[in-house]
């Protein structure tokens, strides 16, 4: 069953479109990126996907309409919707008996043990806590739910790049498992490149592109041309060009059946693309940028 | 049901003003009757009594004024700290959340008047009685007050006055807290005063502010108005559940709270 089925979701605010008729599957099991420039409508579709707000269209999370039941679909669904909406009045303590009396598959011990291996003491209120002290909190409250679907929202923004590591090996090391699944999104393509297993590029309130991990290996490949290949190589029909350091690197779509493995290797070194240069492609290929 | 008592207590972790300002002010009102019966006035054990009224009154009013200010911050400061993002994470309800919020006017702060009120009573009957002895007065009459039907009386009124008459202007004032994009108070306010103003110019009389004048001082609901022992147990305690204006609030209350819920639902951070 998938955990996330939505068929033409739509939502406009006032008269600016957010989501332009979204169609996204997402399966157990799976971490998968939702990436998009800024105002593509990640927030807005994981709003919806988070009952936070309506919209026109099929929607289906876990089997329940997220707008009608959202109280009921929190058992199943934990969020980090930015690092900065815990109560800044609170006491660690008290966030802890808070979430333990409220929710059902809330696991306080597991929670301290998470804290037990930071530097946040259960008598400190968020307001003292660090940036990223305040991830730390937010992050050990939501993994120790025990939850089907876990949503983050752009979790580690702003944060430096040592807590931005520990938060995605945490969170694969002692959260994720195959019956578990996970949404992100983030500005930081690199640094969840090797987190993923599915990828969703978003623009202007449409998917435009969606694949596997695995598929974007293979059907992606980066060529490093010389000079006097450029014009060989232009002929394979790239998607994306550019210049670097006075070679041009070409992506080269196999699907499009331009071009094999061997033909490309004839013309320069070749590579997998990262997923930020296919974001690139995508995007300028939709007019995004200039 | 677990998860409302959770909110409610939520609420006095957040708003630690519901039980800190009336202890406060009933430290303030202490001392203030040590000092003054010190002095040597008010020594008769008649003027003394007064004393206790006085105090049950200044508490209320400090209630109401943490009630007024709680109500209007309830479901605006969430929103403005975007931490509404947190308690919608969490497995609860809005019909849970803003309830739990309605209940603090309208139960937590009434039994707080209630329990802070009596012990001051208590601590203000055992200080006069000593000063009155050690000043070689009786204090006999202090004790003799019909300190029962005071006690009861008192809870009566705050059951039916300060709970139960009030719950629209509690109501009206979550439901400003929920809608306001800035600046709740003066929206609170200000249509208030307005649909007076608009009263006083076209016909010339002043009943929507006498209405809401009374409501907010509860004389309008109080059925021992006029009595000096204003907080006795009243002799028809059921005739106030008769009044069609106790109903007619209760009503707008009601649609204040689920306009509220509804709000807090579709709105977005600020």
């Amino acid at each position: 069953m998938a955990v996330i089925e939505a068929r033409g979701i739509r939502k406009a605010f006032g008269t600016t479109v957010a989501l332009d008729g979204v169609d996204l599957r997402v399966e157990e099991g799976r971490i998968v990126g939702l990436i998009g420039p800024n105002g593509a409508g990640k927030t807005t579709a994981l709003n919806t996907i988070l009952g936070l707000s309506q919209y026109e269209g099929q929607l289906t999370v876990l089997g329940c309409d997220p707008w009608t039941a959202r109280a009921q679909l929190m058992r199943d669904v934990a969020y980090i919707a930015d690092v900065a909406v815990l109560p800044r009045w609170i006491r660690v303590s008290q966030l802890l008996d808070y979430a333990g009396g409220v929710h059902p598959r809330f696991d306080r011990a597991k929670a301290e043990g998470f804290l037990a291996r930071t530097a946040i003491k259960g008598t400190a209120k968020v307001r003292e806590l660090s940036k990223g002290m305040v991830t730390q909190l937010h992050l050990a409250l939501v993994m120790a739910v025990d939850a089907r679907l876990l949503v983050l929202d752009e979790p580690t923004l702003g944060l430096d790049i040592l807590y931005r590591k520990q938060f995605y090996d945490s969170l694969l090391n002692d959260y994720f498992d195959r019956s578990r699944t996970i949404l992100v999104t983030t500005h930081q393509v690199e640094e969840i490149q090797d987190v993923l297993t599915d990828v969703v590029f978003i623009n202007r309130g449409r998917i435009v592109f969606g694949s596997s991990m695995e598929q974007f290996e293979s059907r992606y490949l980066e060529v490093v041309v010389r000079p006097d290949h450029l014009a060989a190589a232009r002929a394979l029909r790239p998607i994306h060009e550019r210049q670097m350091l006075g070679k041009s690197i070409l992506l080269v779509d196999l699907q499009l059946g331009g071009a094999d493995h061997q033909q490309l290797a004839a013309l320069g070194e070749v590579r997998t693309p990262s997923l930020a240069d296919l974001f690139v492609a995508v995007m300028e290929g939709q007019g995004a940028t200039p | 049901m677990k998860s409302i008592v959770w909110s409610v207590r939520r609420e006095l972790w957040e708003n630690r003003s519901i039980y800190v300002a009336p202890l406060i002010a009933a430290a303030v009102i202490v001392l203030g009757m040590f000092v003054v019966m010190l002095s040597g006035r008010h020594a008769r054990p008649d003027q003394i009594a007064v004393n206790f009224e006085i105090a049950a009154g200044a508490l209320m009013g400090t209630t109401l004024i943490v009630a007024i200010f709680y109500c209007l911050d309830a479901l605006y400061g969430e929103r403005r700290d975007r931490s509404v993002l947190f308690w919608k994470s969490m497995p609860v309800s809005d019909w849970t959340a803003v309830l739990s919020k309605m209940a603090v006017p309208l139960v937590v702060l009434p039994v707080v008047t209630f329990v802070i009120s009596v012990v001051t009573q208590l601590i203000m009957l055992l200080m006069s009685s000593a000063i009155l002895s050690a000043k070689g007065h009786s204090a006999a009459a202090l004790w003799t007050l019909p300190w029962l039907r005071m006690t009861s009386g008192l809870l009566y009124h705050l059951v039916t006055v300060h709970s139960l008459y009030s719950a629209p202007i509690f109501g009206w004032l979550l439901l400003v807290s929920a809608w306001a994009k800035r600046l709740p108070f003066l929206w609170a306010f200000l249509p208030l005063a307005a649909i007076g103003l608009i009263e006083k110019i076209a016909l010339n009389t002043t009943h929507f502010a006498a209405m809401l004048g009374s409501r907010i001082s509860g004389m309008e609901g109080d059925p021992a108005k006029g009595s000096v022992m204003m907080m006795l147990w009243p002799a028809h305690p059921l005739e106030f559940f008769t009044r069609p204006g106790l109903w007619i609030g209760l009503v707008i209350a009601a649609t204040c709270v689920a306009a509220a819920v509804r709000l807090r639902r579709y709105r977005d951070p600020i």
